[in-house]
């Protein structure tokens, strides 16, 4: 069972919100590299499960483990844990009163302790990469919504992390701008980055993913390749989900 | 005088817009407006020359009491006579380049923050706000560097008002942040132990705070164990506008949404990087007004320290006014006008710093 290459193992995990039983008898691997896409109604706890990956939540029965290292609540160092989990938001959240640039290098000099002039080489470099070099010195306000998020891949990048997580990242975006952000996903996953997303684009989800996830109601209930999922799946609430979410 | 009234393209430039046209525009546009008007210029006609003359034309500038009481106006002499004692207090007239030196240190101090752009400005601001006091209490106390000791007894005055108004600043706003802070924290001593400072001191008055600090807290202090009687209200002040800051900051703190805590959770960042870095800067600058509030209003609450036996600007007029060879109705009320004058400048000065500071953070993020 135990693959070498698994980045993040999830075995039996479980987590309530008060009496809400949020999370049932979750088990996931995501091996390095992988590319994971989290589907499913909402209120079916695909969000909480990826923030349960970085402990932005915390669960209270199972296990989370990325790297061989098991990740709880209490543990002493979970800073450093974080700071190999890249994360990417629904509402962007950059730091509306620091400048783009100064977005990018903050963790990198104050946690990462990266010196400030690689810092922000490193932070042009990555925002050459989504595409908007010359928006640095602007702050996130003056920007398009597409532009913001592609900032906030960019700043989860800075810090070299292993795995990237994205939370609905198209969802607060006009329909014009959701391309350039699943583009630079794409491009992102192309280069080899694990990914776990939880998306609603089917079509992103066609082109990169491994596998697919379906969850409902705090559980998996299909986990397949795309291609199986899209064309043939195995559930009825699966097929209910697709039928919603492609029929339009 | 050209008046331009060009707002965008929208409207049409109000070209060769004469005089009359002007006092008809913004003076008499209808009947109302213009009975409005003509009842405020007939109020300034009523009230104007009368003060005009009072504080300037008929008021004495040099001279004694009787020049004071034949005379129809404000006894500006009796300011020039105590001007020493106004600003100075008790101070040895020989030392006060001592009290001289600590304002300027003070001016130099807030000259930095009109510094628009400065290498690593918040560390140097955070530094010399740090030193300031540290400079001043060697300056104005002196007992090291061969400086002569000058007993805190003999301080009064704006000096004074200065000491008590700037360490109360200074206090109150890390202790607020920090009672804040431990109000909103997970840990329940800490927040229990916040919500109780911040409680006591904000539901009693701080007459009360300063009566405790100068009357009540000797009587528990351990034999031998003496506490200078100015540090004791210094505390006191910083203690009760903490306490008053602690609120303004929470509503703050408050006002952030979920996803920047988020954002720097999931970045790696730790509580105090997240609260210095991502939440505290954009929770201050979004209660200036609230922050600026509580600062006026402990510039102003300095004058109770009155009630303790301290001289600050107010009590040094008071006690002025009332000595013997100084007694008339004129004086006094010269005293007391100089005084709020004083007041006024201080709190002005705050109120347009403020607002400069307000548009120059807005300038950094248009929406």
């Amino acid at each position: 069972m135990a693959d070498r290459a698994d980045i993040i193992r999830i075995e039996g995990l479980n987590k309530w919100f008060g009496q809400f039983h949020v999370l049932r008898d979750i088990n996931l691997t995501v091996g390095a590299g992988e590319k994971i896409v989290i589907c499913g109604p909402s209120g079916s706890g695909k969000s909480t499960l990826i923030r349960c990956i970085n402990q932005l939540e915390t669960h209270q029965v199972g296990t989370i483990t990325i790297e061989g290292k098991e990740i709880h609540a209490e543990m002493k160092n979970i800073e450093a844990l974080r700071a190999q989990v890249g994360m990417v938001f629904q509402n962007f959240n950059l730091y509306p009163h620091l400048s783009v640039l100064d977005n990018l290098t903050l963790a990198q000099v104050w946690v990462h302790r990266v010196p400030r002039r690689e810092a922000e080489d490193r932070a042009r470099h990555y925002l050459e990469r989504v595409h908007i070099p010359d928006q640095a010195e602007k702050f996130p306000g003056q920007l398009s919504g597409g532009q913001q998020q592609r900032v906030a891949i960019a700043r989860a990048l800075c810090t070299k992390p292993q795995i990237m997580l994205f939370d609905e990242p198209t969802s607060a975006l006009d329909p014009e701008m959701i391309k350039e952000v699943l583009d630079v996903m794409i491009e992102l996953a192309e280069e080899g980055m694990t990914m776990v997303c939880v998306t609603h684009e089917m079509g992103f989800a066609r082109k990169v993913a491994n596998r697919v996830v379906f969850m409902d109601d705090g559980r998996i209930v299909e986990e397949a390749g795309p291609e199986e999922f899209f064309l043939d799946p195995q559930t009825d609430r699966g097929r209910m989900f697709l039928s919603q979410v492609l029929d339009h | 005088m050209t008046v331009t009234i060009d707002r965008g393209s929208t409207t049409a430039p109000a070209s060769g817009l004469t005089v009359l046209g002007w006092i008809h525009r913004n003076l008499f546009p209808d009947w109302r407006q213009g009975l409005l008007t003509v009842a405020v210029i007939w109020a300034l006609w009523q009230t104007l020359p009368g003060l005009i003359g009072w504080l300037f034309l008929d008021a004495v500038w040099r001279g004694d009491r009787d020049d004071c009481v034949a005379a129809s106006g404000a006894c500006w002499a009796f300011v020039n006579a105590r001007w020493g004692q106004f600003i100075y207090g008790f101070y040895p007239p020989e030392l006060r380049w001592r009290v001289n030196l600590s304002m300027l240190a003070l001016v130099a101090t807030i000259a930095v923050l009109f510094i628009p752009r400065l290498p690593h400005k918040g560390w140097v601001i955070t530094g010399s706000f740090i030193a300031l006091p540290v400079v001043s209490f060697v300056l104005l106390h002196g007992g090291i560097l061969g400086l002569e000791v000058v007993q805190t007894d003999r301080w009064g005055g704006f000096m004074l008002t200065l000491v008590v108004a700037v360490a109360g600043m200074l206090g109150a706003l890390p202790i607020g942040i920090l009672m804040a802070l431990g109000r909103r924290s997970n840990m329940p001593a800490i927040r229990v132990f916040c919500v109780t400072f911040i409680e006591l001191f904000r539901a009693v008055p701080l007459i009360t705070v300063l009566f405790m600090a100068s009357v009540m807290l000797p009587l528990f202090m351990p034999q031998g164990f003496a506490m200078d009687k100015l540090l004791r209200a210094l505390i006191g002040v910083a203690l009760f506008n903490g306490a008053l800051m602690a609120e303004v900051v929470r509503g703050g703190l408050q006002s952030i949404p979920r996803g920047q805590f988020e954002a720097a959770t999931a970045s790696g960042m730790g509580y105090w990087k997240m609260m210095l870095f991502i939440i505290l800067p954009q929770a201050l600058r979004t209660v200036i007004p609230g922050l600026v509030n509580t600062y006026v209003a402990i510039i102003k609450d300095t004058t109770l320290v009155l009630i303790i036996g301290l001289f600050d600007l107010l009590g040094i007029v008071q006690a002025g006014v009332s000595s013997s060879d100084w007694l008339a109705p004129s004086v006094t009320i010269s005293g007391y006008v100089f005084a709020g004058f004083g007041f006024w400048l201080l709190c002005f000065g705050l109120s347009r710093y403020s607002m400069h500071l307000e548009d120059r953070l807005n300038a950094g993020r248009r929406r």
